[in-house]
């Protein structure tokens, strides 16, 4: 079995992992901030 | 085309697996949109008449149809397409989900601009149902191949997307209709094909980034386990025979029970807390600065404010899974659940909207937890080689409450108001029987055990075929 070969991630990759994220979390940020800003009126 | 195809998705050495999620989350956002339909029901109902609903408008009953048909394509589409997403891997599917989704955000612009509904419950109910129902399972396998070590945070990273989605369409829709609005036009159609292209491209990069572990990968100081461990199994139980077991059955229920419970609250949250609290929630936004004017956009807060911890649950629980096991986070869920929802009459009685307000969100923290932990527990009970295609037909439970939950809320309800029961009240007896059925889930979700033997695979031969 040829496993663990791929196991150490390549340092080269650490740029596109974190541009996936931020590419994935701004929308989603954005959607939870304006959704808790309307909520929020609630308590207030 | 021959990029989609899986061997070109095989990973390569020193690729991280962490990229995986985000790939996920690419599908999931965006098909999470369907949570925030709603948002489209109003305008949609004033199409003729612009600024009020005249003769000839769609009604708002008939409008609700098109997201039930979206849940009920997703359902069948999952179920049928299972084993084939399992087939063609990840990327094929993605892509496919991604054209019938947006595909049918585009039809039913078409449907809006003619004024004409079938091509909407066409567009947005069958074709972008199964796009639903393919993109929804599409990488969850995947993850759990990527993550055997912690398969219930993989998936609860990729199912919190769709719960996220609703957080991101509903926001992107409003605005976009506000931009596209004119004197003789809502604006619905073109923010549909806005949407569309929106989402088509931000799919595409999920379908660009996704890639599949090669054959024998594990992650590092992981060792598979050789021998089950309780309710964990180390063979596999193929699509075929896994349908036909005991188990199935159980969590099809346990599913079945979480959801409808969930999403008949889900739908009337809005409702709920206007006419439970009403009076006092005037008074009480009364002196507020900003924007909120009447109930209706309390209630919408509400459901805001809930959708937030729906979409939180799915990761919290489904990590916590990893540590406690399935069965005793499945425990927690009907048990805690039930008891919630038997003391939210009492803090509404109380006139408490704090304590009522705190339920609910614990509440929808479960019923999204129980979508984003059944894949782990499914993938524990069967092994993982069909677990994509199992889980797209124990979605078909998701099909079923959606329309159960809010047919079981609405009904009871209405049976009371004509009883003569007042409105704040005649969510008491809804609450009660909802605890009821969370307690026939926790039975059922006790009963679980390992398959028989003779429901598992004999040869590797027959797994990988």
């Amino acid at each position: 079995m040829n496993a663990n070969v791929g196991d150490v991630p390549d340092p080269g990759n650490t740029p596109k992992l974190v541009a996936a994220w931020v590419f994935v979390g701004i929308p989603l940020l954005w959607g939870v901030w304006v959704t808790l800003n309307n909520a929020i009126k609630l308590f207030q | 085309m021959d990029f989609l195809d899986s061997r070109h998705s095989v990973a390569k050495p020193g690729f991280s697996r962490w990229l995986v999620p985000p790939a996920a989350l690419c599908i999931h956002l965006c098909i999470g949109q369907a949570y925030a339909f709603s948002v489209f029901n109003k305008p949609m109902s004033q199409l003729l008449g612009i600024t009020e609903h005249v003769p000839g408008d769609w009604s708002i009953a008939d409008l609700g149809w098109i997201f039930s048909l979206a849940i009920l394509f997703l359902g069948l589409g999952a179920a049928f397409f299972g084993k084939w997403v399992e087939d063609v891997g990840p990327r094929k599917a993605m892509f496919a989900a991604a054209c019938l989704f947006c595909g049918g955000l585009f039809v039913s612009a078409i449907g809006v601009s003619l004024h004409q509904l079938w091509i909407v419950f066409l567009g947005y109910g069958v074709i972008g149902g199964i796009g639903l129902g393919i993109g929804y399972i599409s990488p969850v396998s995947t993850l759990i191949k990527w993550f055997p070590d912690r398969p219930g945070l993989a998936t609860g990273t990729a199912i919190m997307g769709f719960g996220g989605g609703a957080l991101i369409g509903a926001p992107l829709a409003v605005n976009l209709m506000a931009h596209y609005k004119t004197a003789d036009n809502v604006g619905v159609a073109q923010t549909m094909g806005t949407m569309g292209a929106i989402y088509l491209m931000f799919m595409m990069v999920g379908v660009l980034i996704v890639r599949i572990p090669r054959a024998g990968w594990s992650p590092a100081g992981y060792v598979a386990p050789t021998a089950s461990q309780g309710l964990i199994t180390s063979r596999n139980i193929l699509v075929g025979e896994a349908w036909k077991t005991p188990q199935f059955r159980l969590l099809w229920l346990v599913l079945f029970l979480n959801v409808t419970a969930g999403i008949g609250v889900l739908g009337q949250a809005s409702l709920m807390i206007q006419e439970m609290f009403g009076p006092r929630l005037l008074h009480h936004l009364a002196g507020t600065p900003e924007a909120i004017k009447d109930l209706a956009v309390a209630g919408a807060a509400f459901v805001g404010l809930i959708s937030i911890f729906n979409m939180a649950g799915r990761i919290f629980w489904s990590s916590t899974s990893d540590r406690i096991g399935r069965k005793p986070t499945y425990m927690i869920f009907f048990a805690l659940g039930a008891v919630l929802y038997t003391l939210v009459p009492t803090f509404g009685h109380m006139g408490n909207i704090a304590l009522f307000v705190i339920a609910f969100c614990i509440i929808l923290t479960m019923y999204g937890g129980g979508f984003a932990t059944i894949p782990a527990y499914l993938r524990d009970i069967f092994g993982t080689a069909n677990v994509g295609a199992i889980h797209g037909r124990l979605l078909t439970a998701w099909s079923a409450a959606g329309v159960a939950g809010p047919v079981l809320i609405n009904y009871i309800r209405q049976y009371q108001l004509d009883h003569g029961v007042a409105k704040a009240d005649a969510y008491s007896i809804t609450m009660y029987i909802m605890a009821g059925l969370l307690v026939i889930g926790f039975i059922c979700n006790f009963a679980m055990k390992p398959a028989d033997e003779k429901y598992y695979a004999k040869k590797l031969a027959e797994v990988s075929a």
